[in-house]
């Protein structure tokens, strides 16, 4: 019996300082060119944080407007006012930095997070009023530190600071003098993406009725690595954050494969589930403090604001077969394998068609695909133009190839088989994961009858292959067998009737 | 490179997504770097550039070879839209 | 236009990436140099 989707999660963190400070494209260019006019008016370009809970897609993200609702208002969505302002949302939240500075301390537990005490104060009671952090760890709250301390950590100890309204409210500091993999930036990357992905479980337990100690097995599919210099990546994410979030009886590992990293998780997650080995697993991972204003300068040479100003993260829960939930057909799994090659037909083809063909089905016959849902608003004045409508596109033009439809039906099919873009560009956050939520609802509503998930990675960017990566999979509507544990209990017991019935029978007539 | 193969002898093929990015990308090997930030600021190199999908590039590659590698994204790309950028660049600053 | 000629090319992870143009030109008798594919998200 397949492994069934149980639910999603979804968080966003609005860290407008993080973009100044730690996004890759800001940090490049006060190294190339400190003096440059677009660092200098950085920050005019940034949003509050209420502009952020009122951006169109970020609602969309934590599930209270839907991707059809979306859809309905015109791009771009940085310019439409929005009656959405909500803080929580179906699926999770958009977390203050303060708050999420907060959850970065409590999920330090090496004391290497120094706050300073007035900020530190302030962030304690907030937090102590949000419903899922356990009181238990505010009392990390208590040991801080005055600011000409932690100015000494930055200045001395080559600490990362942490900066909250552009003033510097604690810092980072190395795990090692030495080792690089150990260095304060790196400890500051990993401790984002470890309580962006803490937020996310917890969220995923609230919102799904589910305990925390069911949960048997967490996979993390992140981008980030760790470890010591003697094994750099040497993991575990997935355990770190279950033991904040508080899954006692989990174990896990990391899983990773750039963008598509959360569908081969997927897979390993339903395989499990599937073979028995466990009966919940979660799929879940943080975001990148990297990837934090991106495309910065195209945004801020077109007058956009700073779109790509979010740490996000997503859990997904995969369980036993309940008879209700969208069943994870792992017998429709598409590959690019390392023979596919890079042209975008072969590999648009070996993550649908050649799957679906096996199992006697056409492109055509999925109703909604979950590809890279970038929103177009940040990729657009980036020019990398819209790329869930990309992606359509070239599933219709593959679909026109085979003659499973007209080529003049190609926008139709872009339409009704694709959605807009929602996700923010965190890797492999907008990568086939953001639409489970309301993929599970409109399957188990019955109003579409297949999903196909596909995740697709650009490993050459990690100049180990010149390889491109993705693989893919069905979800589909319940079969409505029922819950596994009771058909089977029920089942074994008549069979076994049958069974000494027909012993018996054959013994009466051996001896007759 | 342009100065170990002579500038006269190269050729860029560029396969950008969209007009737009495809032009600033050959404002950029012609030029010289319009944000002046990336390792080609400031050198006007005027080498010959194209997008992967212009006929001048189809016209010379193999077309069994151009059917299986990029056929399908002429259906994909906005390839006249690129076409567009991409000779107002070439017209404006290509030098061979 | 490219027999014989030095190609650079730089591909696009959402385009047409540079591995598909590199087995395109080399089939007009340019020779690669230089391949990249870029990667905006």
């Amino acid at each position: 019996m397949y492994s069934v989707l149980k639910g999603a999660s979804y968080i966003l963190a609005h860290t407008p300082d993080m973009v100044i400070h730690n996004g890759t494209t800001q940090t490049t260019q006060r190294t190339i060119d400190p003096d440059s006019e677009y660092l200098k008016n950085l920050d005019k370009s940034l949003r509050s944080y209420d502009e952020c809970k009122a951006y169109l897609p970020n609602q969309t993200y934590i599930g209270n407007i839907t991707p059809d609702e979306l859809a309905g208002y015109a791009q771009p969505w940085y310019q439409q006012k929005s009656d959405y302002i909500q803080r929580e949302g179906r699926f999770g939240e958009i977390m203050p930095e303060d708050e999420f500075i907060g959850l970065i301390a409590i999920c330090d537990v090496f004391d290497l997070v120094k706050l300073e005490s007035q900020f530190a104060v302030s962030v304690k009671k907030k937090l102590e009023s949000h419903s899922l952090i356990d009181p238990k760890f505010l009392s990390v709250f208590d040991k801080n530190f005055e600011l000409s301390e932690i100015n000494g950590f930055i200045a001395d100890e080559h600490a990362e600071p942490l900066y909250y309204g552009g003033m510097i409210v604690g810092c980072i500091k190395a795990a090692h003098d030495i080792d690089h993999s150990l260095s304060a930036h790196v400890i500051f990357e990993n401790l984002v993406s470890k309580a962006s992905c803490v937020l996310s479980l917890l969220h995923l337990i609230d919102k799904n009725h589910i305990g925390k100690e069911d949960i048997e097995y967490v996979i993390e599919c992140s981008e980030e690595a760790c470890g010591d210099m003697n094994q750099r990546g040497g993991g575990n994410f997935a355990k770190a954050a279950a033991e904040i979030a508080g899954l006692v009886n989990a174990t896990g590992s990391d899983i990773r494969g750039f963008c598509a990293g959360p569908t081969h998780a997927l897979i390993h997650a339903a395989a499990m589930v599937k073979a028995g080995t466990f009966k919940h697993v979660i799929v879940a991972a943080g975001g990148s403090t990297a990837k934090l204003g991106m495309n910065g300068k195209d945004h801020v040479g077109k007058g956009i604001p700073i779109l790509e100003d979010c740490v996000a993260g997503f859990a997904i829960l995969v369980s036993a077969n309940d008879g209700v939930s969208p069943e994870i057909n792992t017998d429709i799994v598409g590959r690019h394998t390392v023979g596919t090659g890079s042209s975008p037909q072969n590999v648009i083809s070996s993550l649908t068609a050649s799957a679906l063909e096996k199992a006697g089905l056409k492109l055509t016959d999925i109703d909604k695909y979950t590809v890279e849902m970038q929103n177009p608003d940040i990729t657009k004045p980036a020019g990398a133009g819209n790329v869930p409508e990309a992606n359509y596109k070239m599933i219709g033009a593959l679909a026109a190839m085979r003659i499973e439809i007209e080529k003049s039906q190609l926008a139709d099919f872009v339409s009704e088989h694709g959605m807009v873009g929602w996700a923010p560009t965190q890797g492999h956050i907008p990568s086939g994961v953001p639409y489970l939520g309301f993929a599970r609802q409109e399957l188990m509503d019955k109003k579409i009858n297949r999903v196909m998930v596909i995740g697709k990675g650009s490993l050459f960017l990690g100049r180990m292959t010149n390889l491109f990566d993705g693989v893919s999979f069905v979800l589909q509507q319940n079969s409505g067998a029922g819950q596994e544990e009771t058909v089977s209990e029920d089942k074994i017991r008549k069979l076994i009737a049958a069974s000494l019935k027909d012993f018996a029978k054959h013994l009466q007539e051996d001896e007759g | 490179m342009a100065e170990q193969y002579g500038p006269e002898n190269i050729i860029v093929i560029l396969g950008a997504a969209e007009g737009e990015a495809a032009g600033l990308a050959a404002e950029t090997v012609t030029a010289g770097d319009p944000t002046f930030a990336g390792p080609l600021a400031g050198v006007q190199l005027g080498l010959k550039v194209y997008h992967a999908c212009e006929p001048e590039i189809k016209d010379e590659v193999d077309s069994a070879v151009y059917d299986e590698q990029i056929s399908m994204m002429e259906m994909v790309l906005d390839v006249d839209d690129i076409r567009k950028e991409m000779s107002t660049i070439r017209d404006e600053y290509c030098k061979f | 236009m490219l027999k014989d000629k030095k190609a650079i090319i730089i591909g696009d992870r959402d385009g047409i990436p540079g591995p598909a143009i590199e087995q395109c030109v080399k089939t007009a008798g340019a020779e690669v140099v230089f391949s990249s594919t870029e990667c905006f998200v």
